[in-house]
């Protein structure tokens, strides 16, 4: 089921040709109205008008969230705050927050992204919407709100919090839809089980589950234990907020609208642009932003561009799961590696909660990277045998993955110390 | 007879071993026999102790991975060759794969206890039975 057929199917050179148009209309907005974005293409000598085709866009420079801080609050806007009829904000825990501001134009566009976004995943008109994304600057919750209104959907706005009450909701209102962060999903489900509540007493059919990334093993968990189909979400607030890609039932992928995002992954250090299907950095262009059109945006996040036609029937390209942030790539022997990917195939091998080090060091002119995987109570066999030959398949898969040559090495429980948040993933010993 | 036999994962790094009868000694674990079993990386340590399921959760509090397994204890005698020779043709006969064994002295003087782990351990079990060998 679509929502916006014209545009979810339109054919690819008919999407090309849109972009192209929309994205002159933007470098257009940009330059004449954000001293930023006018400064850094006259510092290339380049003018909206040099924009030929789709490919010249890159040679602009990268927008990163340096710039916005630096714009703070609203020098990047491209309206006057007049023109402004929302604004919200990160939470600015890392530094100074980053400030988006949306126009009337920019919230009905949005409204429309989100409806399609919904309807892609699923929903109908006849569903009951529980969204427990927070309500306030986080872009989540409001997001996913105008969207469920548009397609006129019953939304109840929850928002976070309070999850016995979440749960009470959910069984007496006759929720269908939940929409939270995927980790919340979790603790929902296990607050359901502990209130001795079964699963036929729900009505819930689908999970919109993002703002934070999760592997395909907590997707199996969660389908399994609040039988449900749990879709992805992606989004960001300085591209729009939620909806900038959504998975359609098919979940190989999550289409990019295409019609309002232009996608490119990159290198995040060299910058250069990547085929498709190789992972990096995605970096987005706003196509019909007002207030803060954003020209290559870095996101931090890394994941792949899928070109092969989905069987849904929509035509765009989509991005994969998210794999983790660009702040934790090491690089070894010339290859871009994530801790991320190492842990989604501990996952995949059947931990529940991965315990693991990356210790890299140089040996002669060459990198060794071994890693190092805590023996979990599940992993472990009286059998020498068996314990070897999870080693080596841990090691099989994590090279297939990588595509470099890794040492693996079992070690005892309790041997990586465990912080609060962040654990210390990466121990480089490289003197370079 | 059949034993509950204590596993446990151990890196095959300077004074681990040390580590995990430190923690038995401190626990006043009787330790009746023990064997290591080591690859370069790792080594997976078989205990028979006196009481197998409180010592499990000593160590496991303790942080180490350990799980209790089953294996065949069979007291031997004078000739312990000769005897163990007999058990293992009697496997063999049977298919039955054995996967380590070890022996100790048991609580009977001038005897001594092999523990064998094996594939399939109800054939065994049975099979020793039905052969009146001191299972
Ligand atoms: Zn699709």
């Amino acid at each position: 089921m679509y929502w916006n057929p014209k545009y979810e199917c339109m054919p690819r050179d008919e999407i090309k040709q849109l972009q192209l148009e929309r994205l002159r209309q933007t470098l257009e907005r940009a330059y004449h109205n954000v001293p930023h974005y006018r400064r850094i293409m006259q510092e290339i000598g380049f003018e909206p008008e040099d924009l030929k085709s789709l490919e010249d866009l890159r040679n602009l420079p990268f927008t990163s969230k340096k710039d916005l801080r630096e714009n703070y609050p609203y020098g990047m806007f491209a309206v006057s705050l007049s023109e402004v009829i929302r604004i919200h904000s990160s939470s600015g825990t890392t530094g100074k927050p980053t400030v988006v501001g949306y126009t009337r134009h920019d919230i009905n566009i949005w409204s429309e992204i989100m409806a399609r976004t919904l309807v892609t995943a699923g929903v109908h008109k006849s569903d009951v919407i529980q969204n427990a994304y927070g309500y306030g600057l986080f872009t989540g919750g409001l997001g996913i709100h105008y969207g469920a209104e548009k397609i006129g959907a019953t939304i109840i706005p929850v928002s976070g919090g309070n999850t016995k009450r979440q749960v009470m909701i959910m069984k007496d209102y006759g929720t269908t839809v939940l929409t939270c962060t995927p980790s919340y999903s979790l603790h929902i489900a296990e607050t359901i089980e502990e209130m001795g509540i079964s699963k036929d007493e729900l009505k819930l059919r689908i999970g919109i589950f993002g703002a934070e990334p999760w592997s395909e093993n907590m997707r199996r968990e969660i389908e399994e234990r609040l039988n449900i189909s749990a879709i992805d979400i992606y989004g960001l607030s300085e591209i729009i907020g939620p909806g900038v890609a959504i998975e359609c039932p098919y979940k190989n992928g999550l289409h990019v609208h295409e019609d309002h995002f232009i996608v490119e992954v990159i290198d995040p250090k060299t910058g250069e642009i990547l085929p498709p299907g190789e992972r990096g950095e995605l970096v987005f262009t706003s196509l019909t932003k007002e207030a803060l059109p954003m020209i290559r945006y870095r996101t931090g996040d890394i994941s792949r561009i899928i070109e092969e036609p989905c069987p849904c029937g929509r035509t765009s390209v989509k991005i994969g799961r998210i794999e983790g942030r660009t702040d934790d790539m090491i690089i070894i022997r010339g290859v871009n590696v994530f801790p991320s990917q190492i842990e989604h195939v501990l996952l995949e091998i059947g931990q529940t909660e991965p315990h693991y080090q990356l210790v890299i060091d140089r040996i002669g002119y060459l990198d060794i990277l071994e890693v190092q995987v805590e023996v979990s109570e599940k992993m472990f066999s009286d059998d020498v045998k068996s314990l070897e030959i999870l080693s080596k398949k841990i090691q099989n898969e994590i090279e297939s993955t990588l595509g470099i040559s890794v040492k693996v090495k079992l070690v005892e429980p309790k041997t990586f110390e465990r912080s609060e948040g962040k654990a210390k993933r990466v121990i480089d010993k490289r003197k370079i | 007879m059949l034993v509950k036999q204590l596993s446990v994962f151990l890196e095959n790094t300077p004074g681990r071993l040390y580590s995990v009868t430190s923690v038995l000694a401190e626990n006043d674990v009787k330790i009746r026999a023990l064997m290591l079993a080591d690859t370069a990386d790792f080594g997976v340590l078989r205990l028979i102790v006196d009481e197998p399921e409180k010592t499990l959760k000593i160590l496991q509090e303790k942080g180490y991975a350990a799980k209790i397994t089953n294996a065949i204890a069979i007291e031997v005698c004078d000739s312990p060759f000769q005897q163990m020779q007999k058990i293992l043709k009697l496997l063999s006969e049977q298919n039955i794969n054995v996967e380590y064994m070890y022996a100790f002295s048991g609580e009977t003087p001038g005897k001594a206890l092999v523990v064998f782990r094996v594939d399939d351990l109800e054939t065994a079990m049975e099979y020793l039975k039905r052969e009146k060998m001191t299972v």
